[in-house]
């Protein structure tokens, strides 16, 4: 029996597809109601008790991350850009998540916080912790509701899935497995979620090599094909990362290597990696410090092999799909043709039968779903702990807080389901939120970074240069927006830079407009003693040595390890 | 304090029924042709992963099945 789909979706599901995707939920559910009975504390809901493996703490950080935009995002914008996409994973994570484990999380664990808003408090005082709360809090669930509407979108363009169903059903389950486990449920799942994803995406790729007759035949088809597919691009060599990158007008992103080494590595990918607290939460439920600093490690480790299953689709949807794909604001003008963001479901539907298709599909909810849960348990958190107990309700039992964390993680999905339809009815919001989000994070990596390694730096120096940072990423968002001719050539540095390029050098400039601030200020305002500091500040804190460990479990040899893996990866496909 | 199962041996569950599934409909799919075709089909891939994936499970669901 197939099943009845309305006309138009791309994809058709039988009865054994169904089945994988009911047992799924059955899971997912089922985790929710079992780990109720172990998150009855303030410490199990939003910490899952401190009590796990660098191995679960690993997959759970990694997995947080590959959301609704991550699957499908990546693989259309590799079919847009080629593999200069990969630097979003090489450049743009590995680096971060390496200095994450190494450098920065002696001090978030030693300082045992809950949050990285609650690291702020410790280091810079109440003020610096509420702003960087509440915009996190904010964004979080904002962005929240744009993964939502993106699944949404691809379930009822892949599947013909209703949008309302689509919405709710992911909603209401993601909200009952956190609202009921908390934190501890939301790793079960993201654990299960990320073996279900590997699972489910990684014959595409096999497959598709194997009919595009291996790394090279894909190359050779690419080569022909892109001509026909990007009439305009600048240059049709669409597998190879950095040689294309001399100057801006030689690439498709119109991004100058500089734009990709300093905008993305040093500022974008640190500050997300390394202060987003979507991820950074769940390394922080590591049992013990060592776990902790591999967690992030580990991470890196699949993180490297993640274009396996994102980037290589794209390239061989450049190489084997018999239809031209195109931008969504031109499907308008081209009826019937599919989007870039159809190249991964495009290609499930080409290479897998009953059942793979089945698991494939849960693959991408599992996706959708698990960068959902990263949002809704770390808004829970910071709602709770960073916002409402200081400014709402200082004094009240463990109790009463967790009962606020279950509340809140509703009232999360509520404000993202809200968000999902708005976004529904004014599709710009979307391009707000996400321009926004991506502003607010690379000033918090110079705030926390200074706080960590810069004894001097103050608690007035922290809160103004994080609210100049702030305020100078969103000033340059506006100024682009409003007059983007002239301000795009002094923001990012060429007239022909694309949207990405801009989001890059706008990090890099309000990264360094935090970093300047928070220096000056700090140098004008008394420091806190280094007694003060102990726990929170390189030079103030003992940080237990690695020495009395073998080698092969010291964090820094499989830190140099990955990072001389990702240096090969660059190198390869130079 | 309450023991909870570990997350492995849910996982090695839900691979080794989902790979049961997928081996099964695939077997089933030699003999009586899905109506929609697949590139590469010729190949049965759904077999192999569907095998890979009961066999990861049953070790994962025997090795850490709760004592």
């Amino acid at each position: 029996m197939n099943g009845t789909l309305p006309f138009g979706s791309l994809i058709q599901l039988g009865t054994a597809d169904f089945l994988i995707i009911g047992i799924y939920f059955v899971f997912v559910l089922g985790i929710g109601v079992y780990l109720k009975h172990f998150a009855e504390t303030g410490e199990s809901f939003f910490m899952a008790n401190r009590e796990m493996t660098a191995w679960i703490a690993g997959l759970a950080f990694l997995s947080a991350n590959l959301g609704a935009l991550e699957l499908i995002g990546w693989a259309g914008n590799t079919y847009q850009y080629g593999i200069m996409a990969a630097h979003w994973y090489w450049i743009g994570a590995i680096p971060a998540m390496l200095f994450l484990g190494l450098i920065m999380m002696p001090f978030y664990y030693i300082s045992k916080t809950h949050s990285v808003p609650g690291y702020l408090h410790l280091r810079f005082g109440p003020a610096a912790r509420s702003l960087s709360a509440i915009t996190f809090a904010f964004m979080t669930v904002l962005m929240s509701g744009v993964n939502m509407f993106a699944m949404a979108k691809v379930m009822a363009v892949v599947l013909g899935w209703n949008f309302d169903f689509s919405i709710w059903m992911s909603a209401l389950t993601v909200a009952v497995y956190v609202g009921l486990g908390g934190l501890l449920s939301a790793i079960f799942n993201e654990v299960l979620q990320f073996m279900l994803i590997w699972f489910g995406a990684l014959l595409i790729p096999i497959l598709g090599l194997v009919e595009a007759g291996g790394w090279s035949g894909m190359v050779e088809r690419i080569h022909k094909n892109v001509p026909l597919i990007h009439p305009n691009s600048p240059t049709t060599d669409y597998t190879h990362m950095w040689s294309v990158m001399d100057k801006s007008g030689n690439n498709p992103m119109g991004m100058h290597w500089t734009g990709i080494v300093f905008g993305l590595g040093a500022v974008l990918a640190m500050g997300y990696w390394t202060t987003d607290f979507l991820v950074v939460q769940r390394v922080l439920t590591a049992k013990d410090l060592r776990s902790a600093k591999m967690a992030p490690i580990i991470g890196a480790a699949f993180k490297m092999i993640v274009p396996f299953i994102v980037i290589l689709p794209g390239l061989l949807g450049l190489a084997l799909l018999p239809d031209r794909l195109y931008p969504e604001d031109q499907l308008g003008a081209h009826p019937g043709a599919h989007s870039y963001n159809d190249v991964l479901p495009l290609l499930l539907a080409r290479y897998c039968g009953p059942g793979l298709l089945g698991l494939g599909i849960t693959a991408l909810i599992a996706g959708f779903m698990s960068g959902m849960a990263g949002n809704v348990s770390a808004f829970s958190t910071v709602w709770t702990y960073d916002i409402y107990r200081p400014l709402m309700k200082p004094v009240a039992s463990d109790a009463h807080y967790v009962a606020m964390g279950r509340w809140s993680t509703g009232i999360g999905v509520l404000v993202s389901i809200g968000t999902a339809y708005l976004v529904q009815e004014f599709a710009s919001i979307m391009d707000y939120v996400q321009a926004l989000f991506s502003f607010f994070i690379a000033p918090l990596f110079g705030t926390v970074l200074l706080g960590m390694l810069w004894k001097r730096a103050t608690g007035a120096g922290g809160f103004w240069g994080l609210l100049a940072g702030i305020s100078s990423s969103i000033g340059m968002f506006l100024w682009v927006k409003f007059d983007h001719d002239t301000a795009i050539r002094y923001v990012a540095l060429s007239p022909q830079a694309t949207a990405m390029a801009e989001n890059m050098y706008s990090a890099l400039w309000a990264g360094l407009i935090c970093v300047g601030v928070t220096v000056l200020i700090s140098l004008l305002t008394t420091p806190k003693t280094d007694s003060e500091l102990a726990g929170l500040v390189r030079g103030c804190t003992p940080i237990p040595s690695e020495g009395d460990y073998p080698l092969l479990q010291r964090p820094v040899f499989w830190a140099v390890v990955v990072g001389v893996g990702c240096v090969i990866l660059n190198i390869i496909f130079w | 304090m309450k023991k909870h199962v570990s997350i492995w041996f849910v996982i090695g569950l839900q691979l080794a029924l989902f790979g049961l599934i997928i081996a099964v409909i695939s077997v089933y799919g030699i003999f009586v042709p899905p109506a929609q075709t697949v590139v590469l089909g010729e190949l049965h891939p759904g077999i192999y992963w569907g095998v890979l994936m009961l066999t990861l499970g049953v070790f994962y669901t025997v090795k850490f099945r709760p004592k």
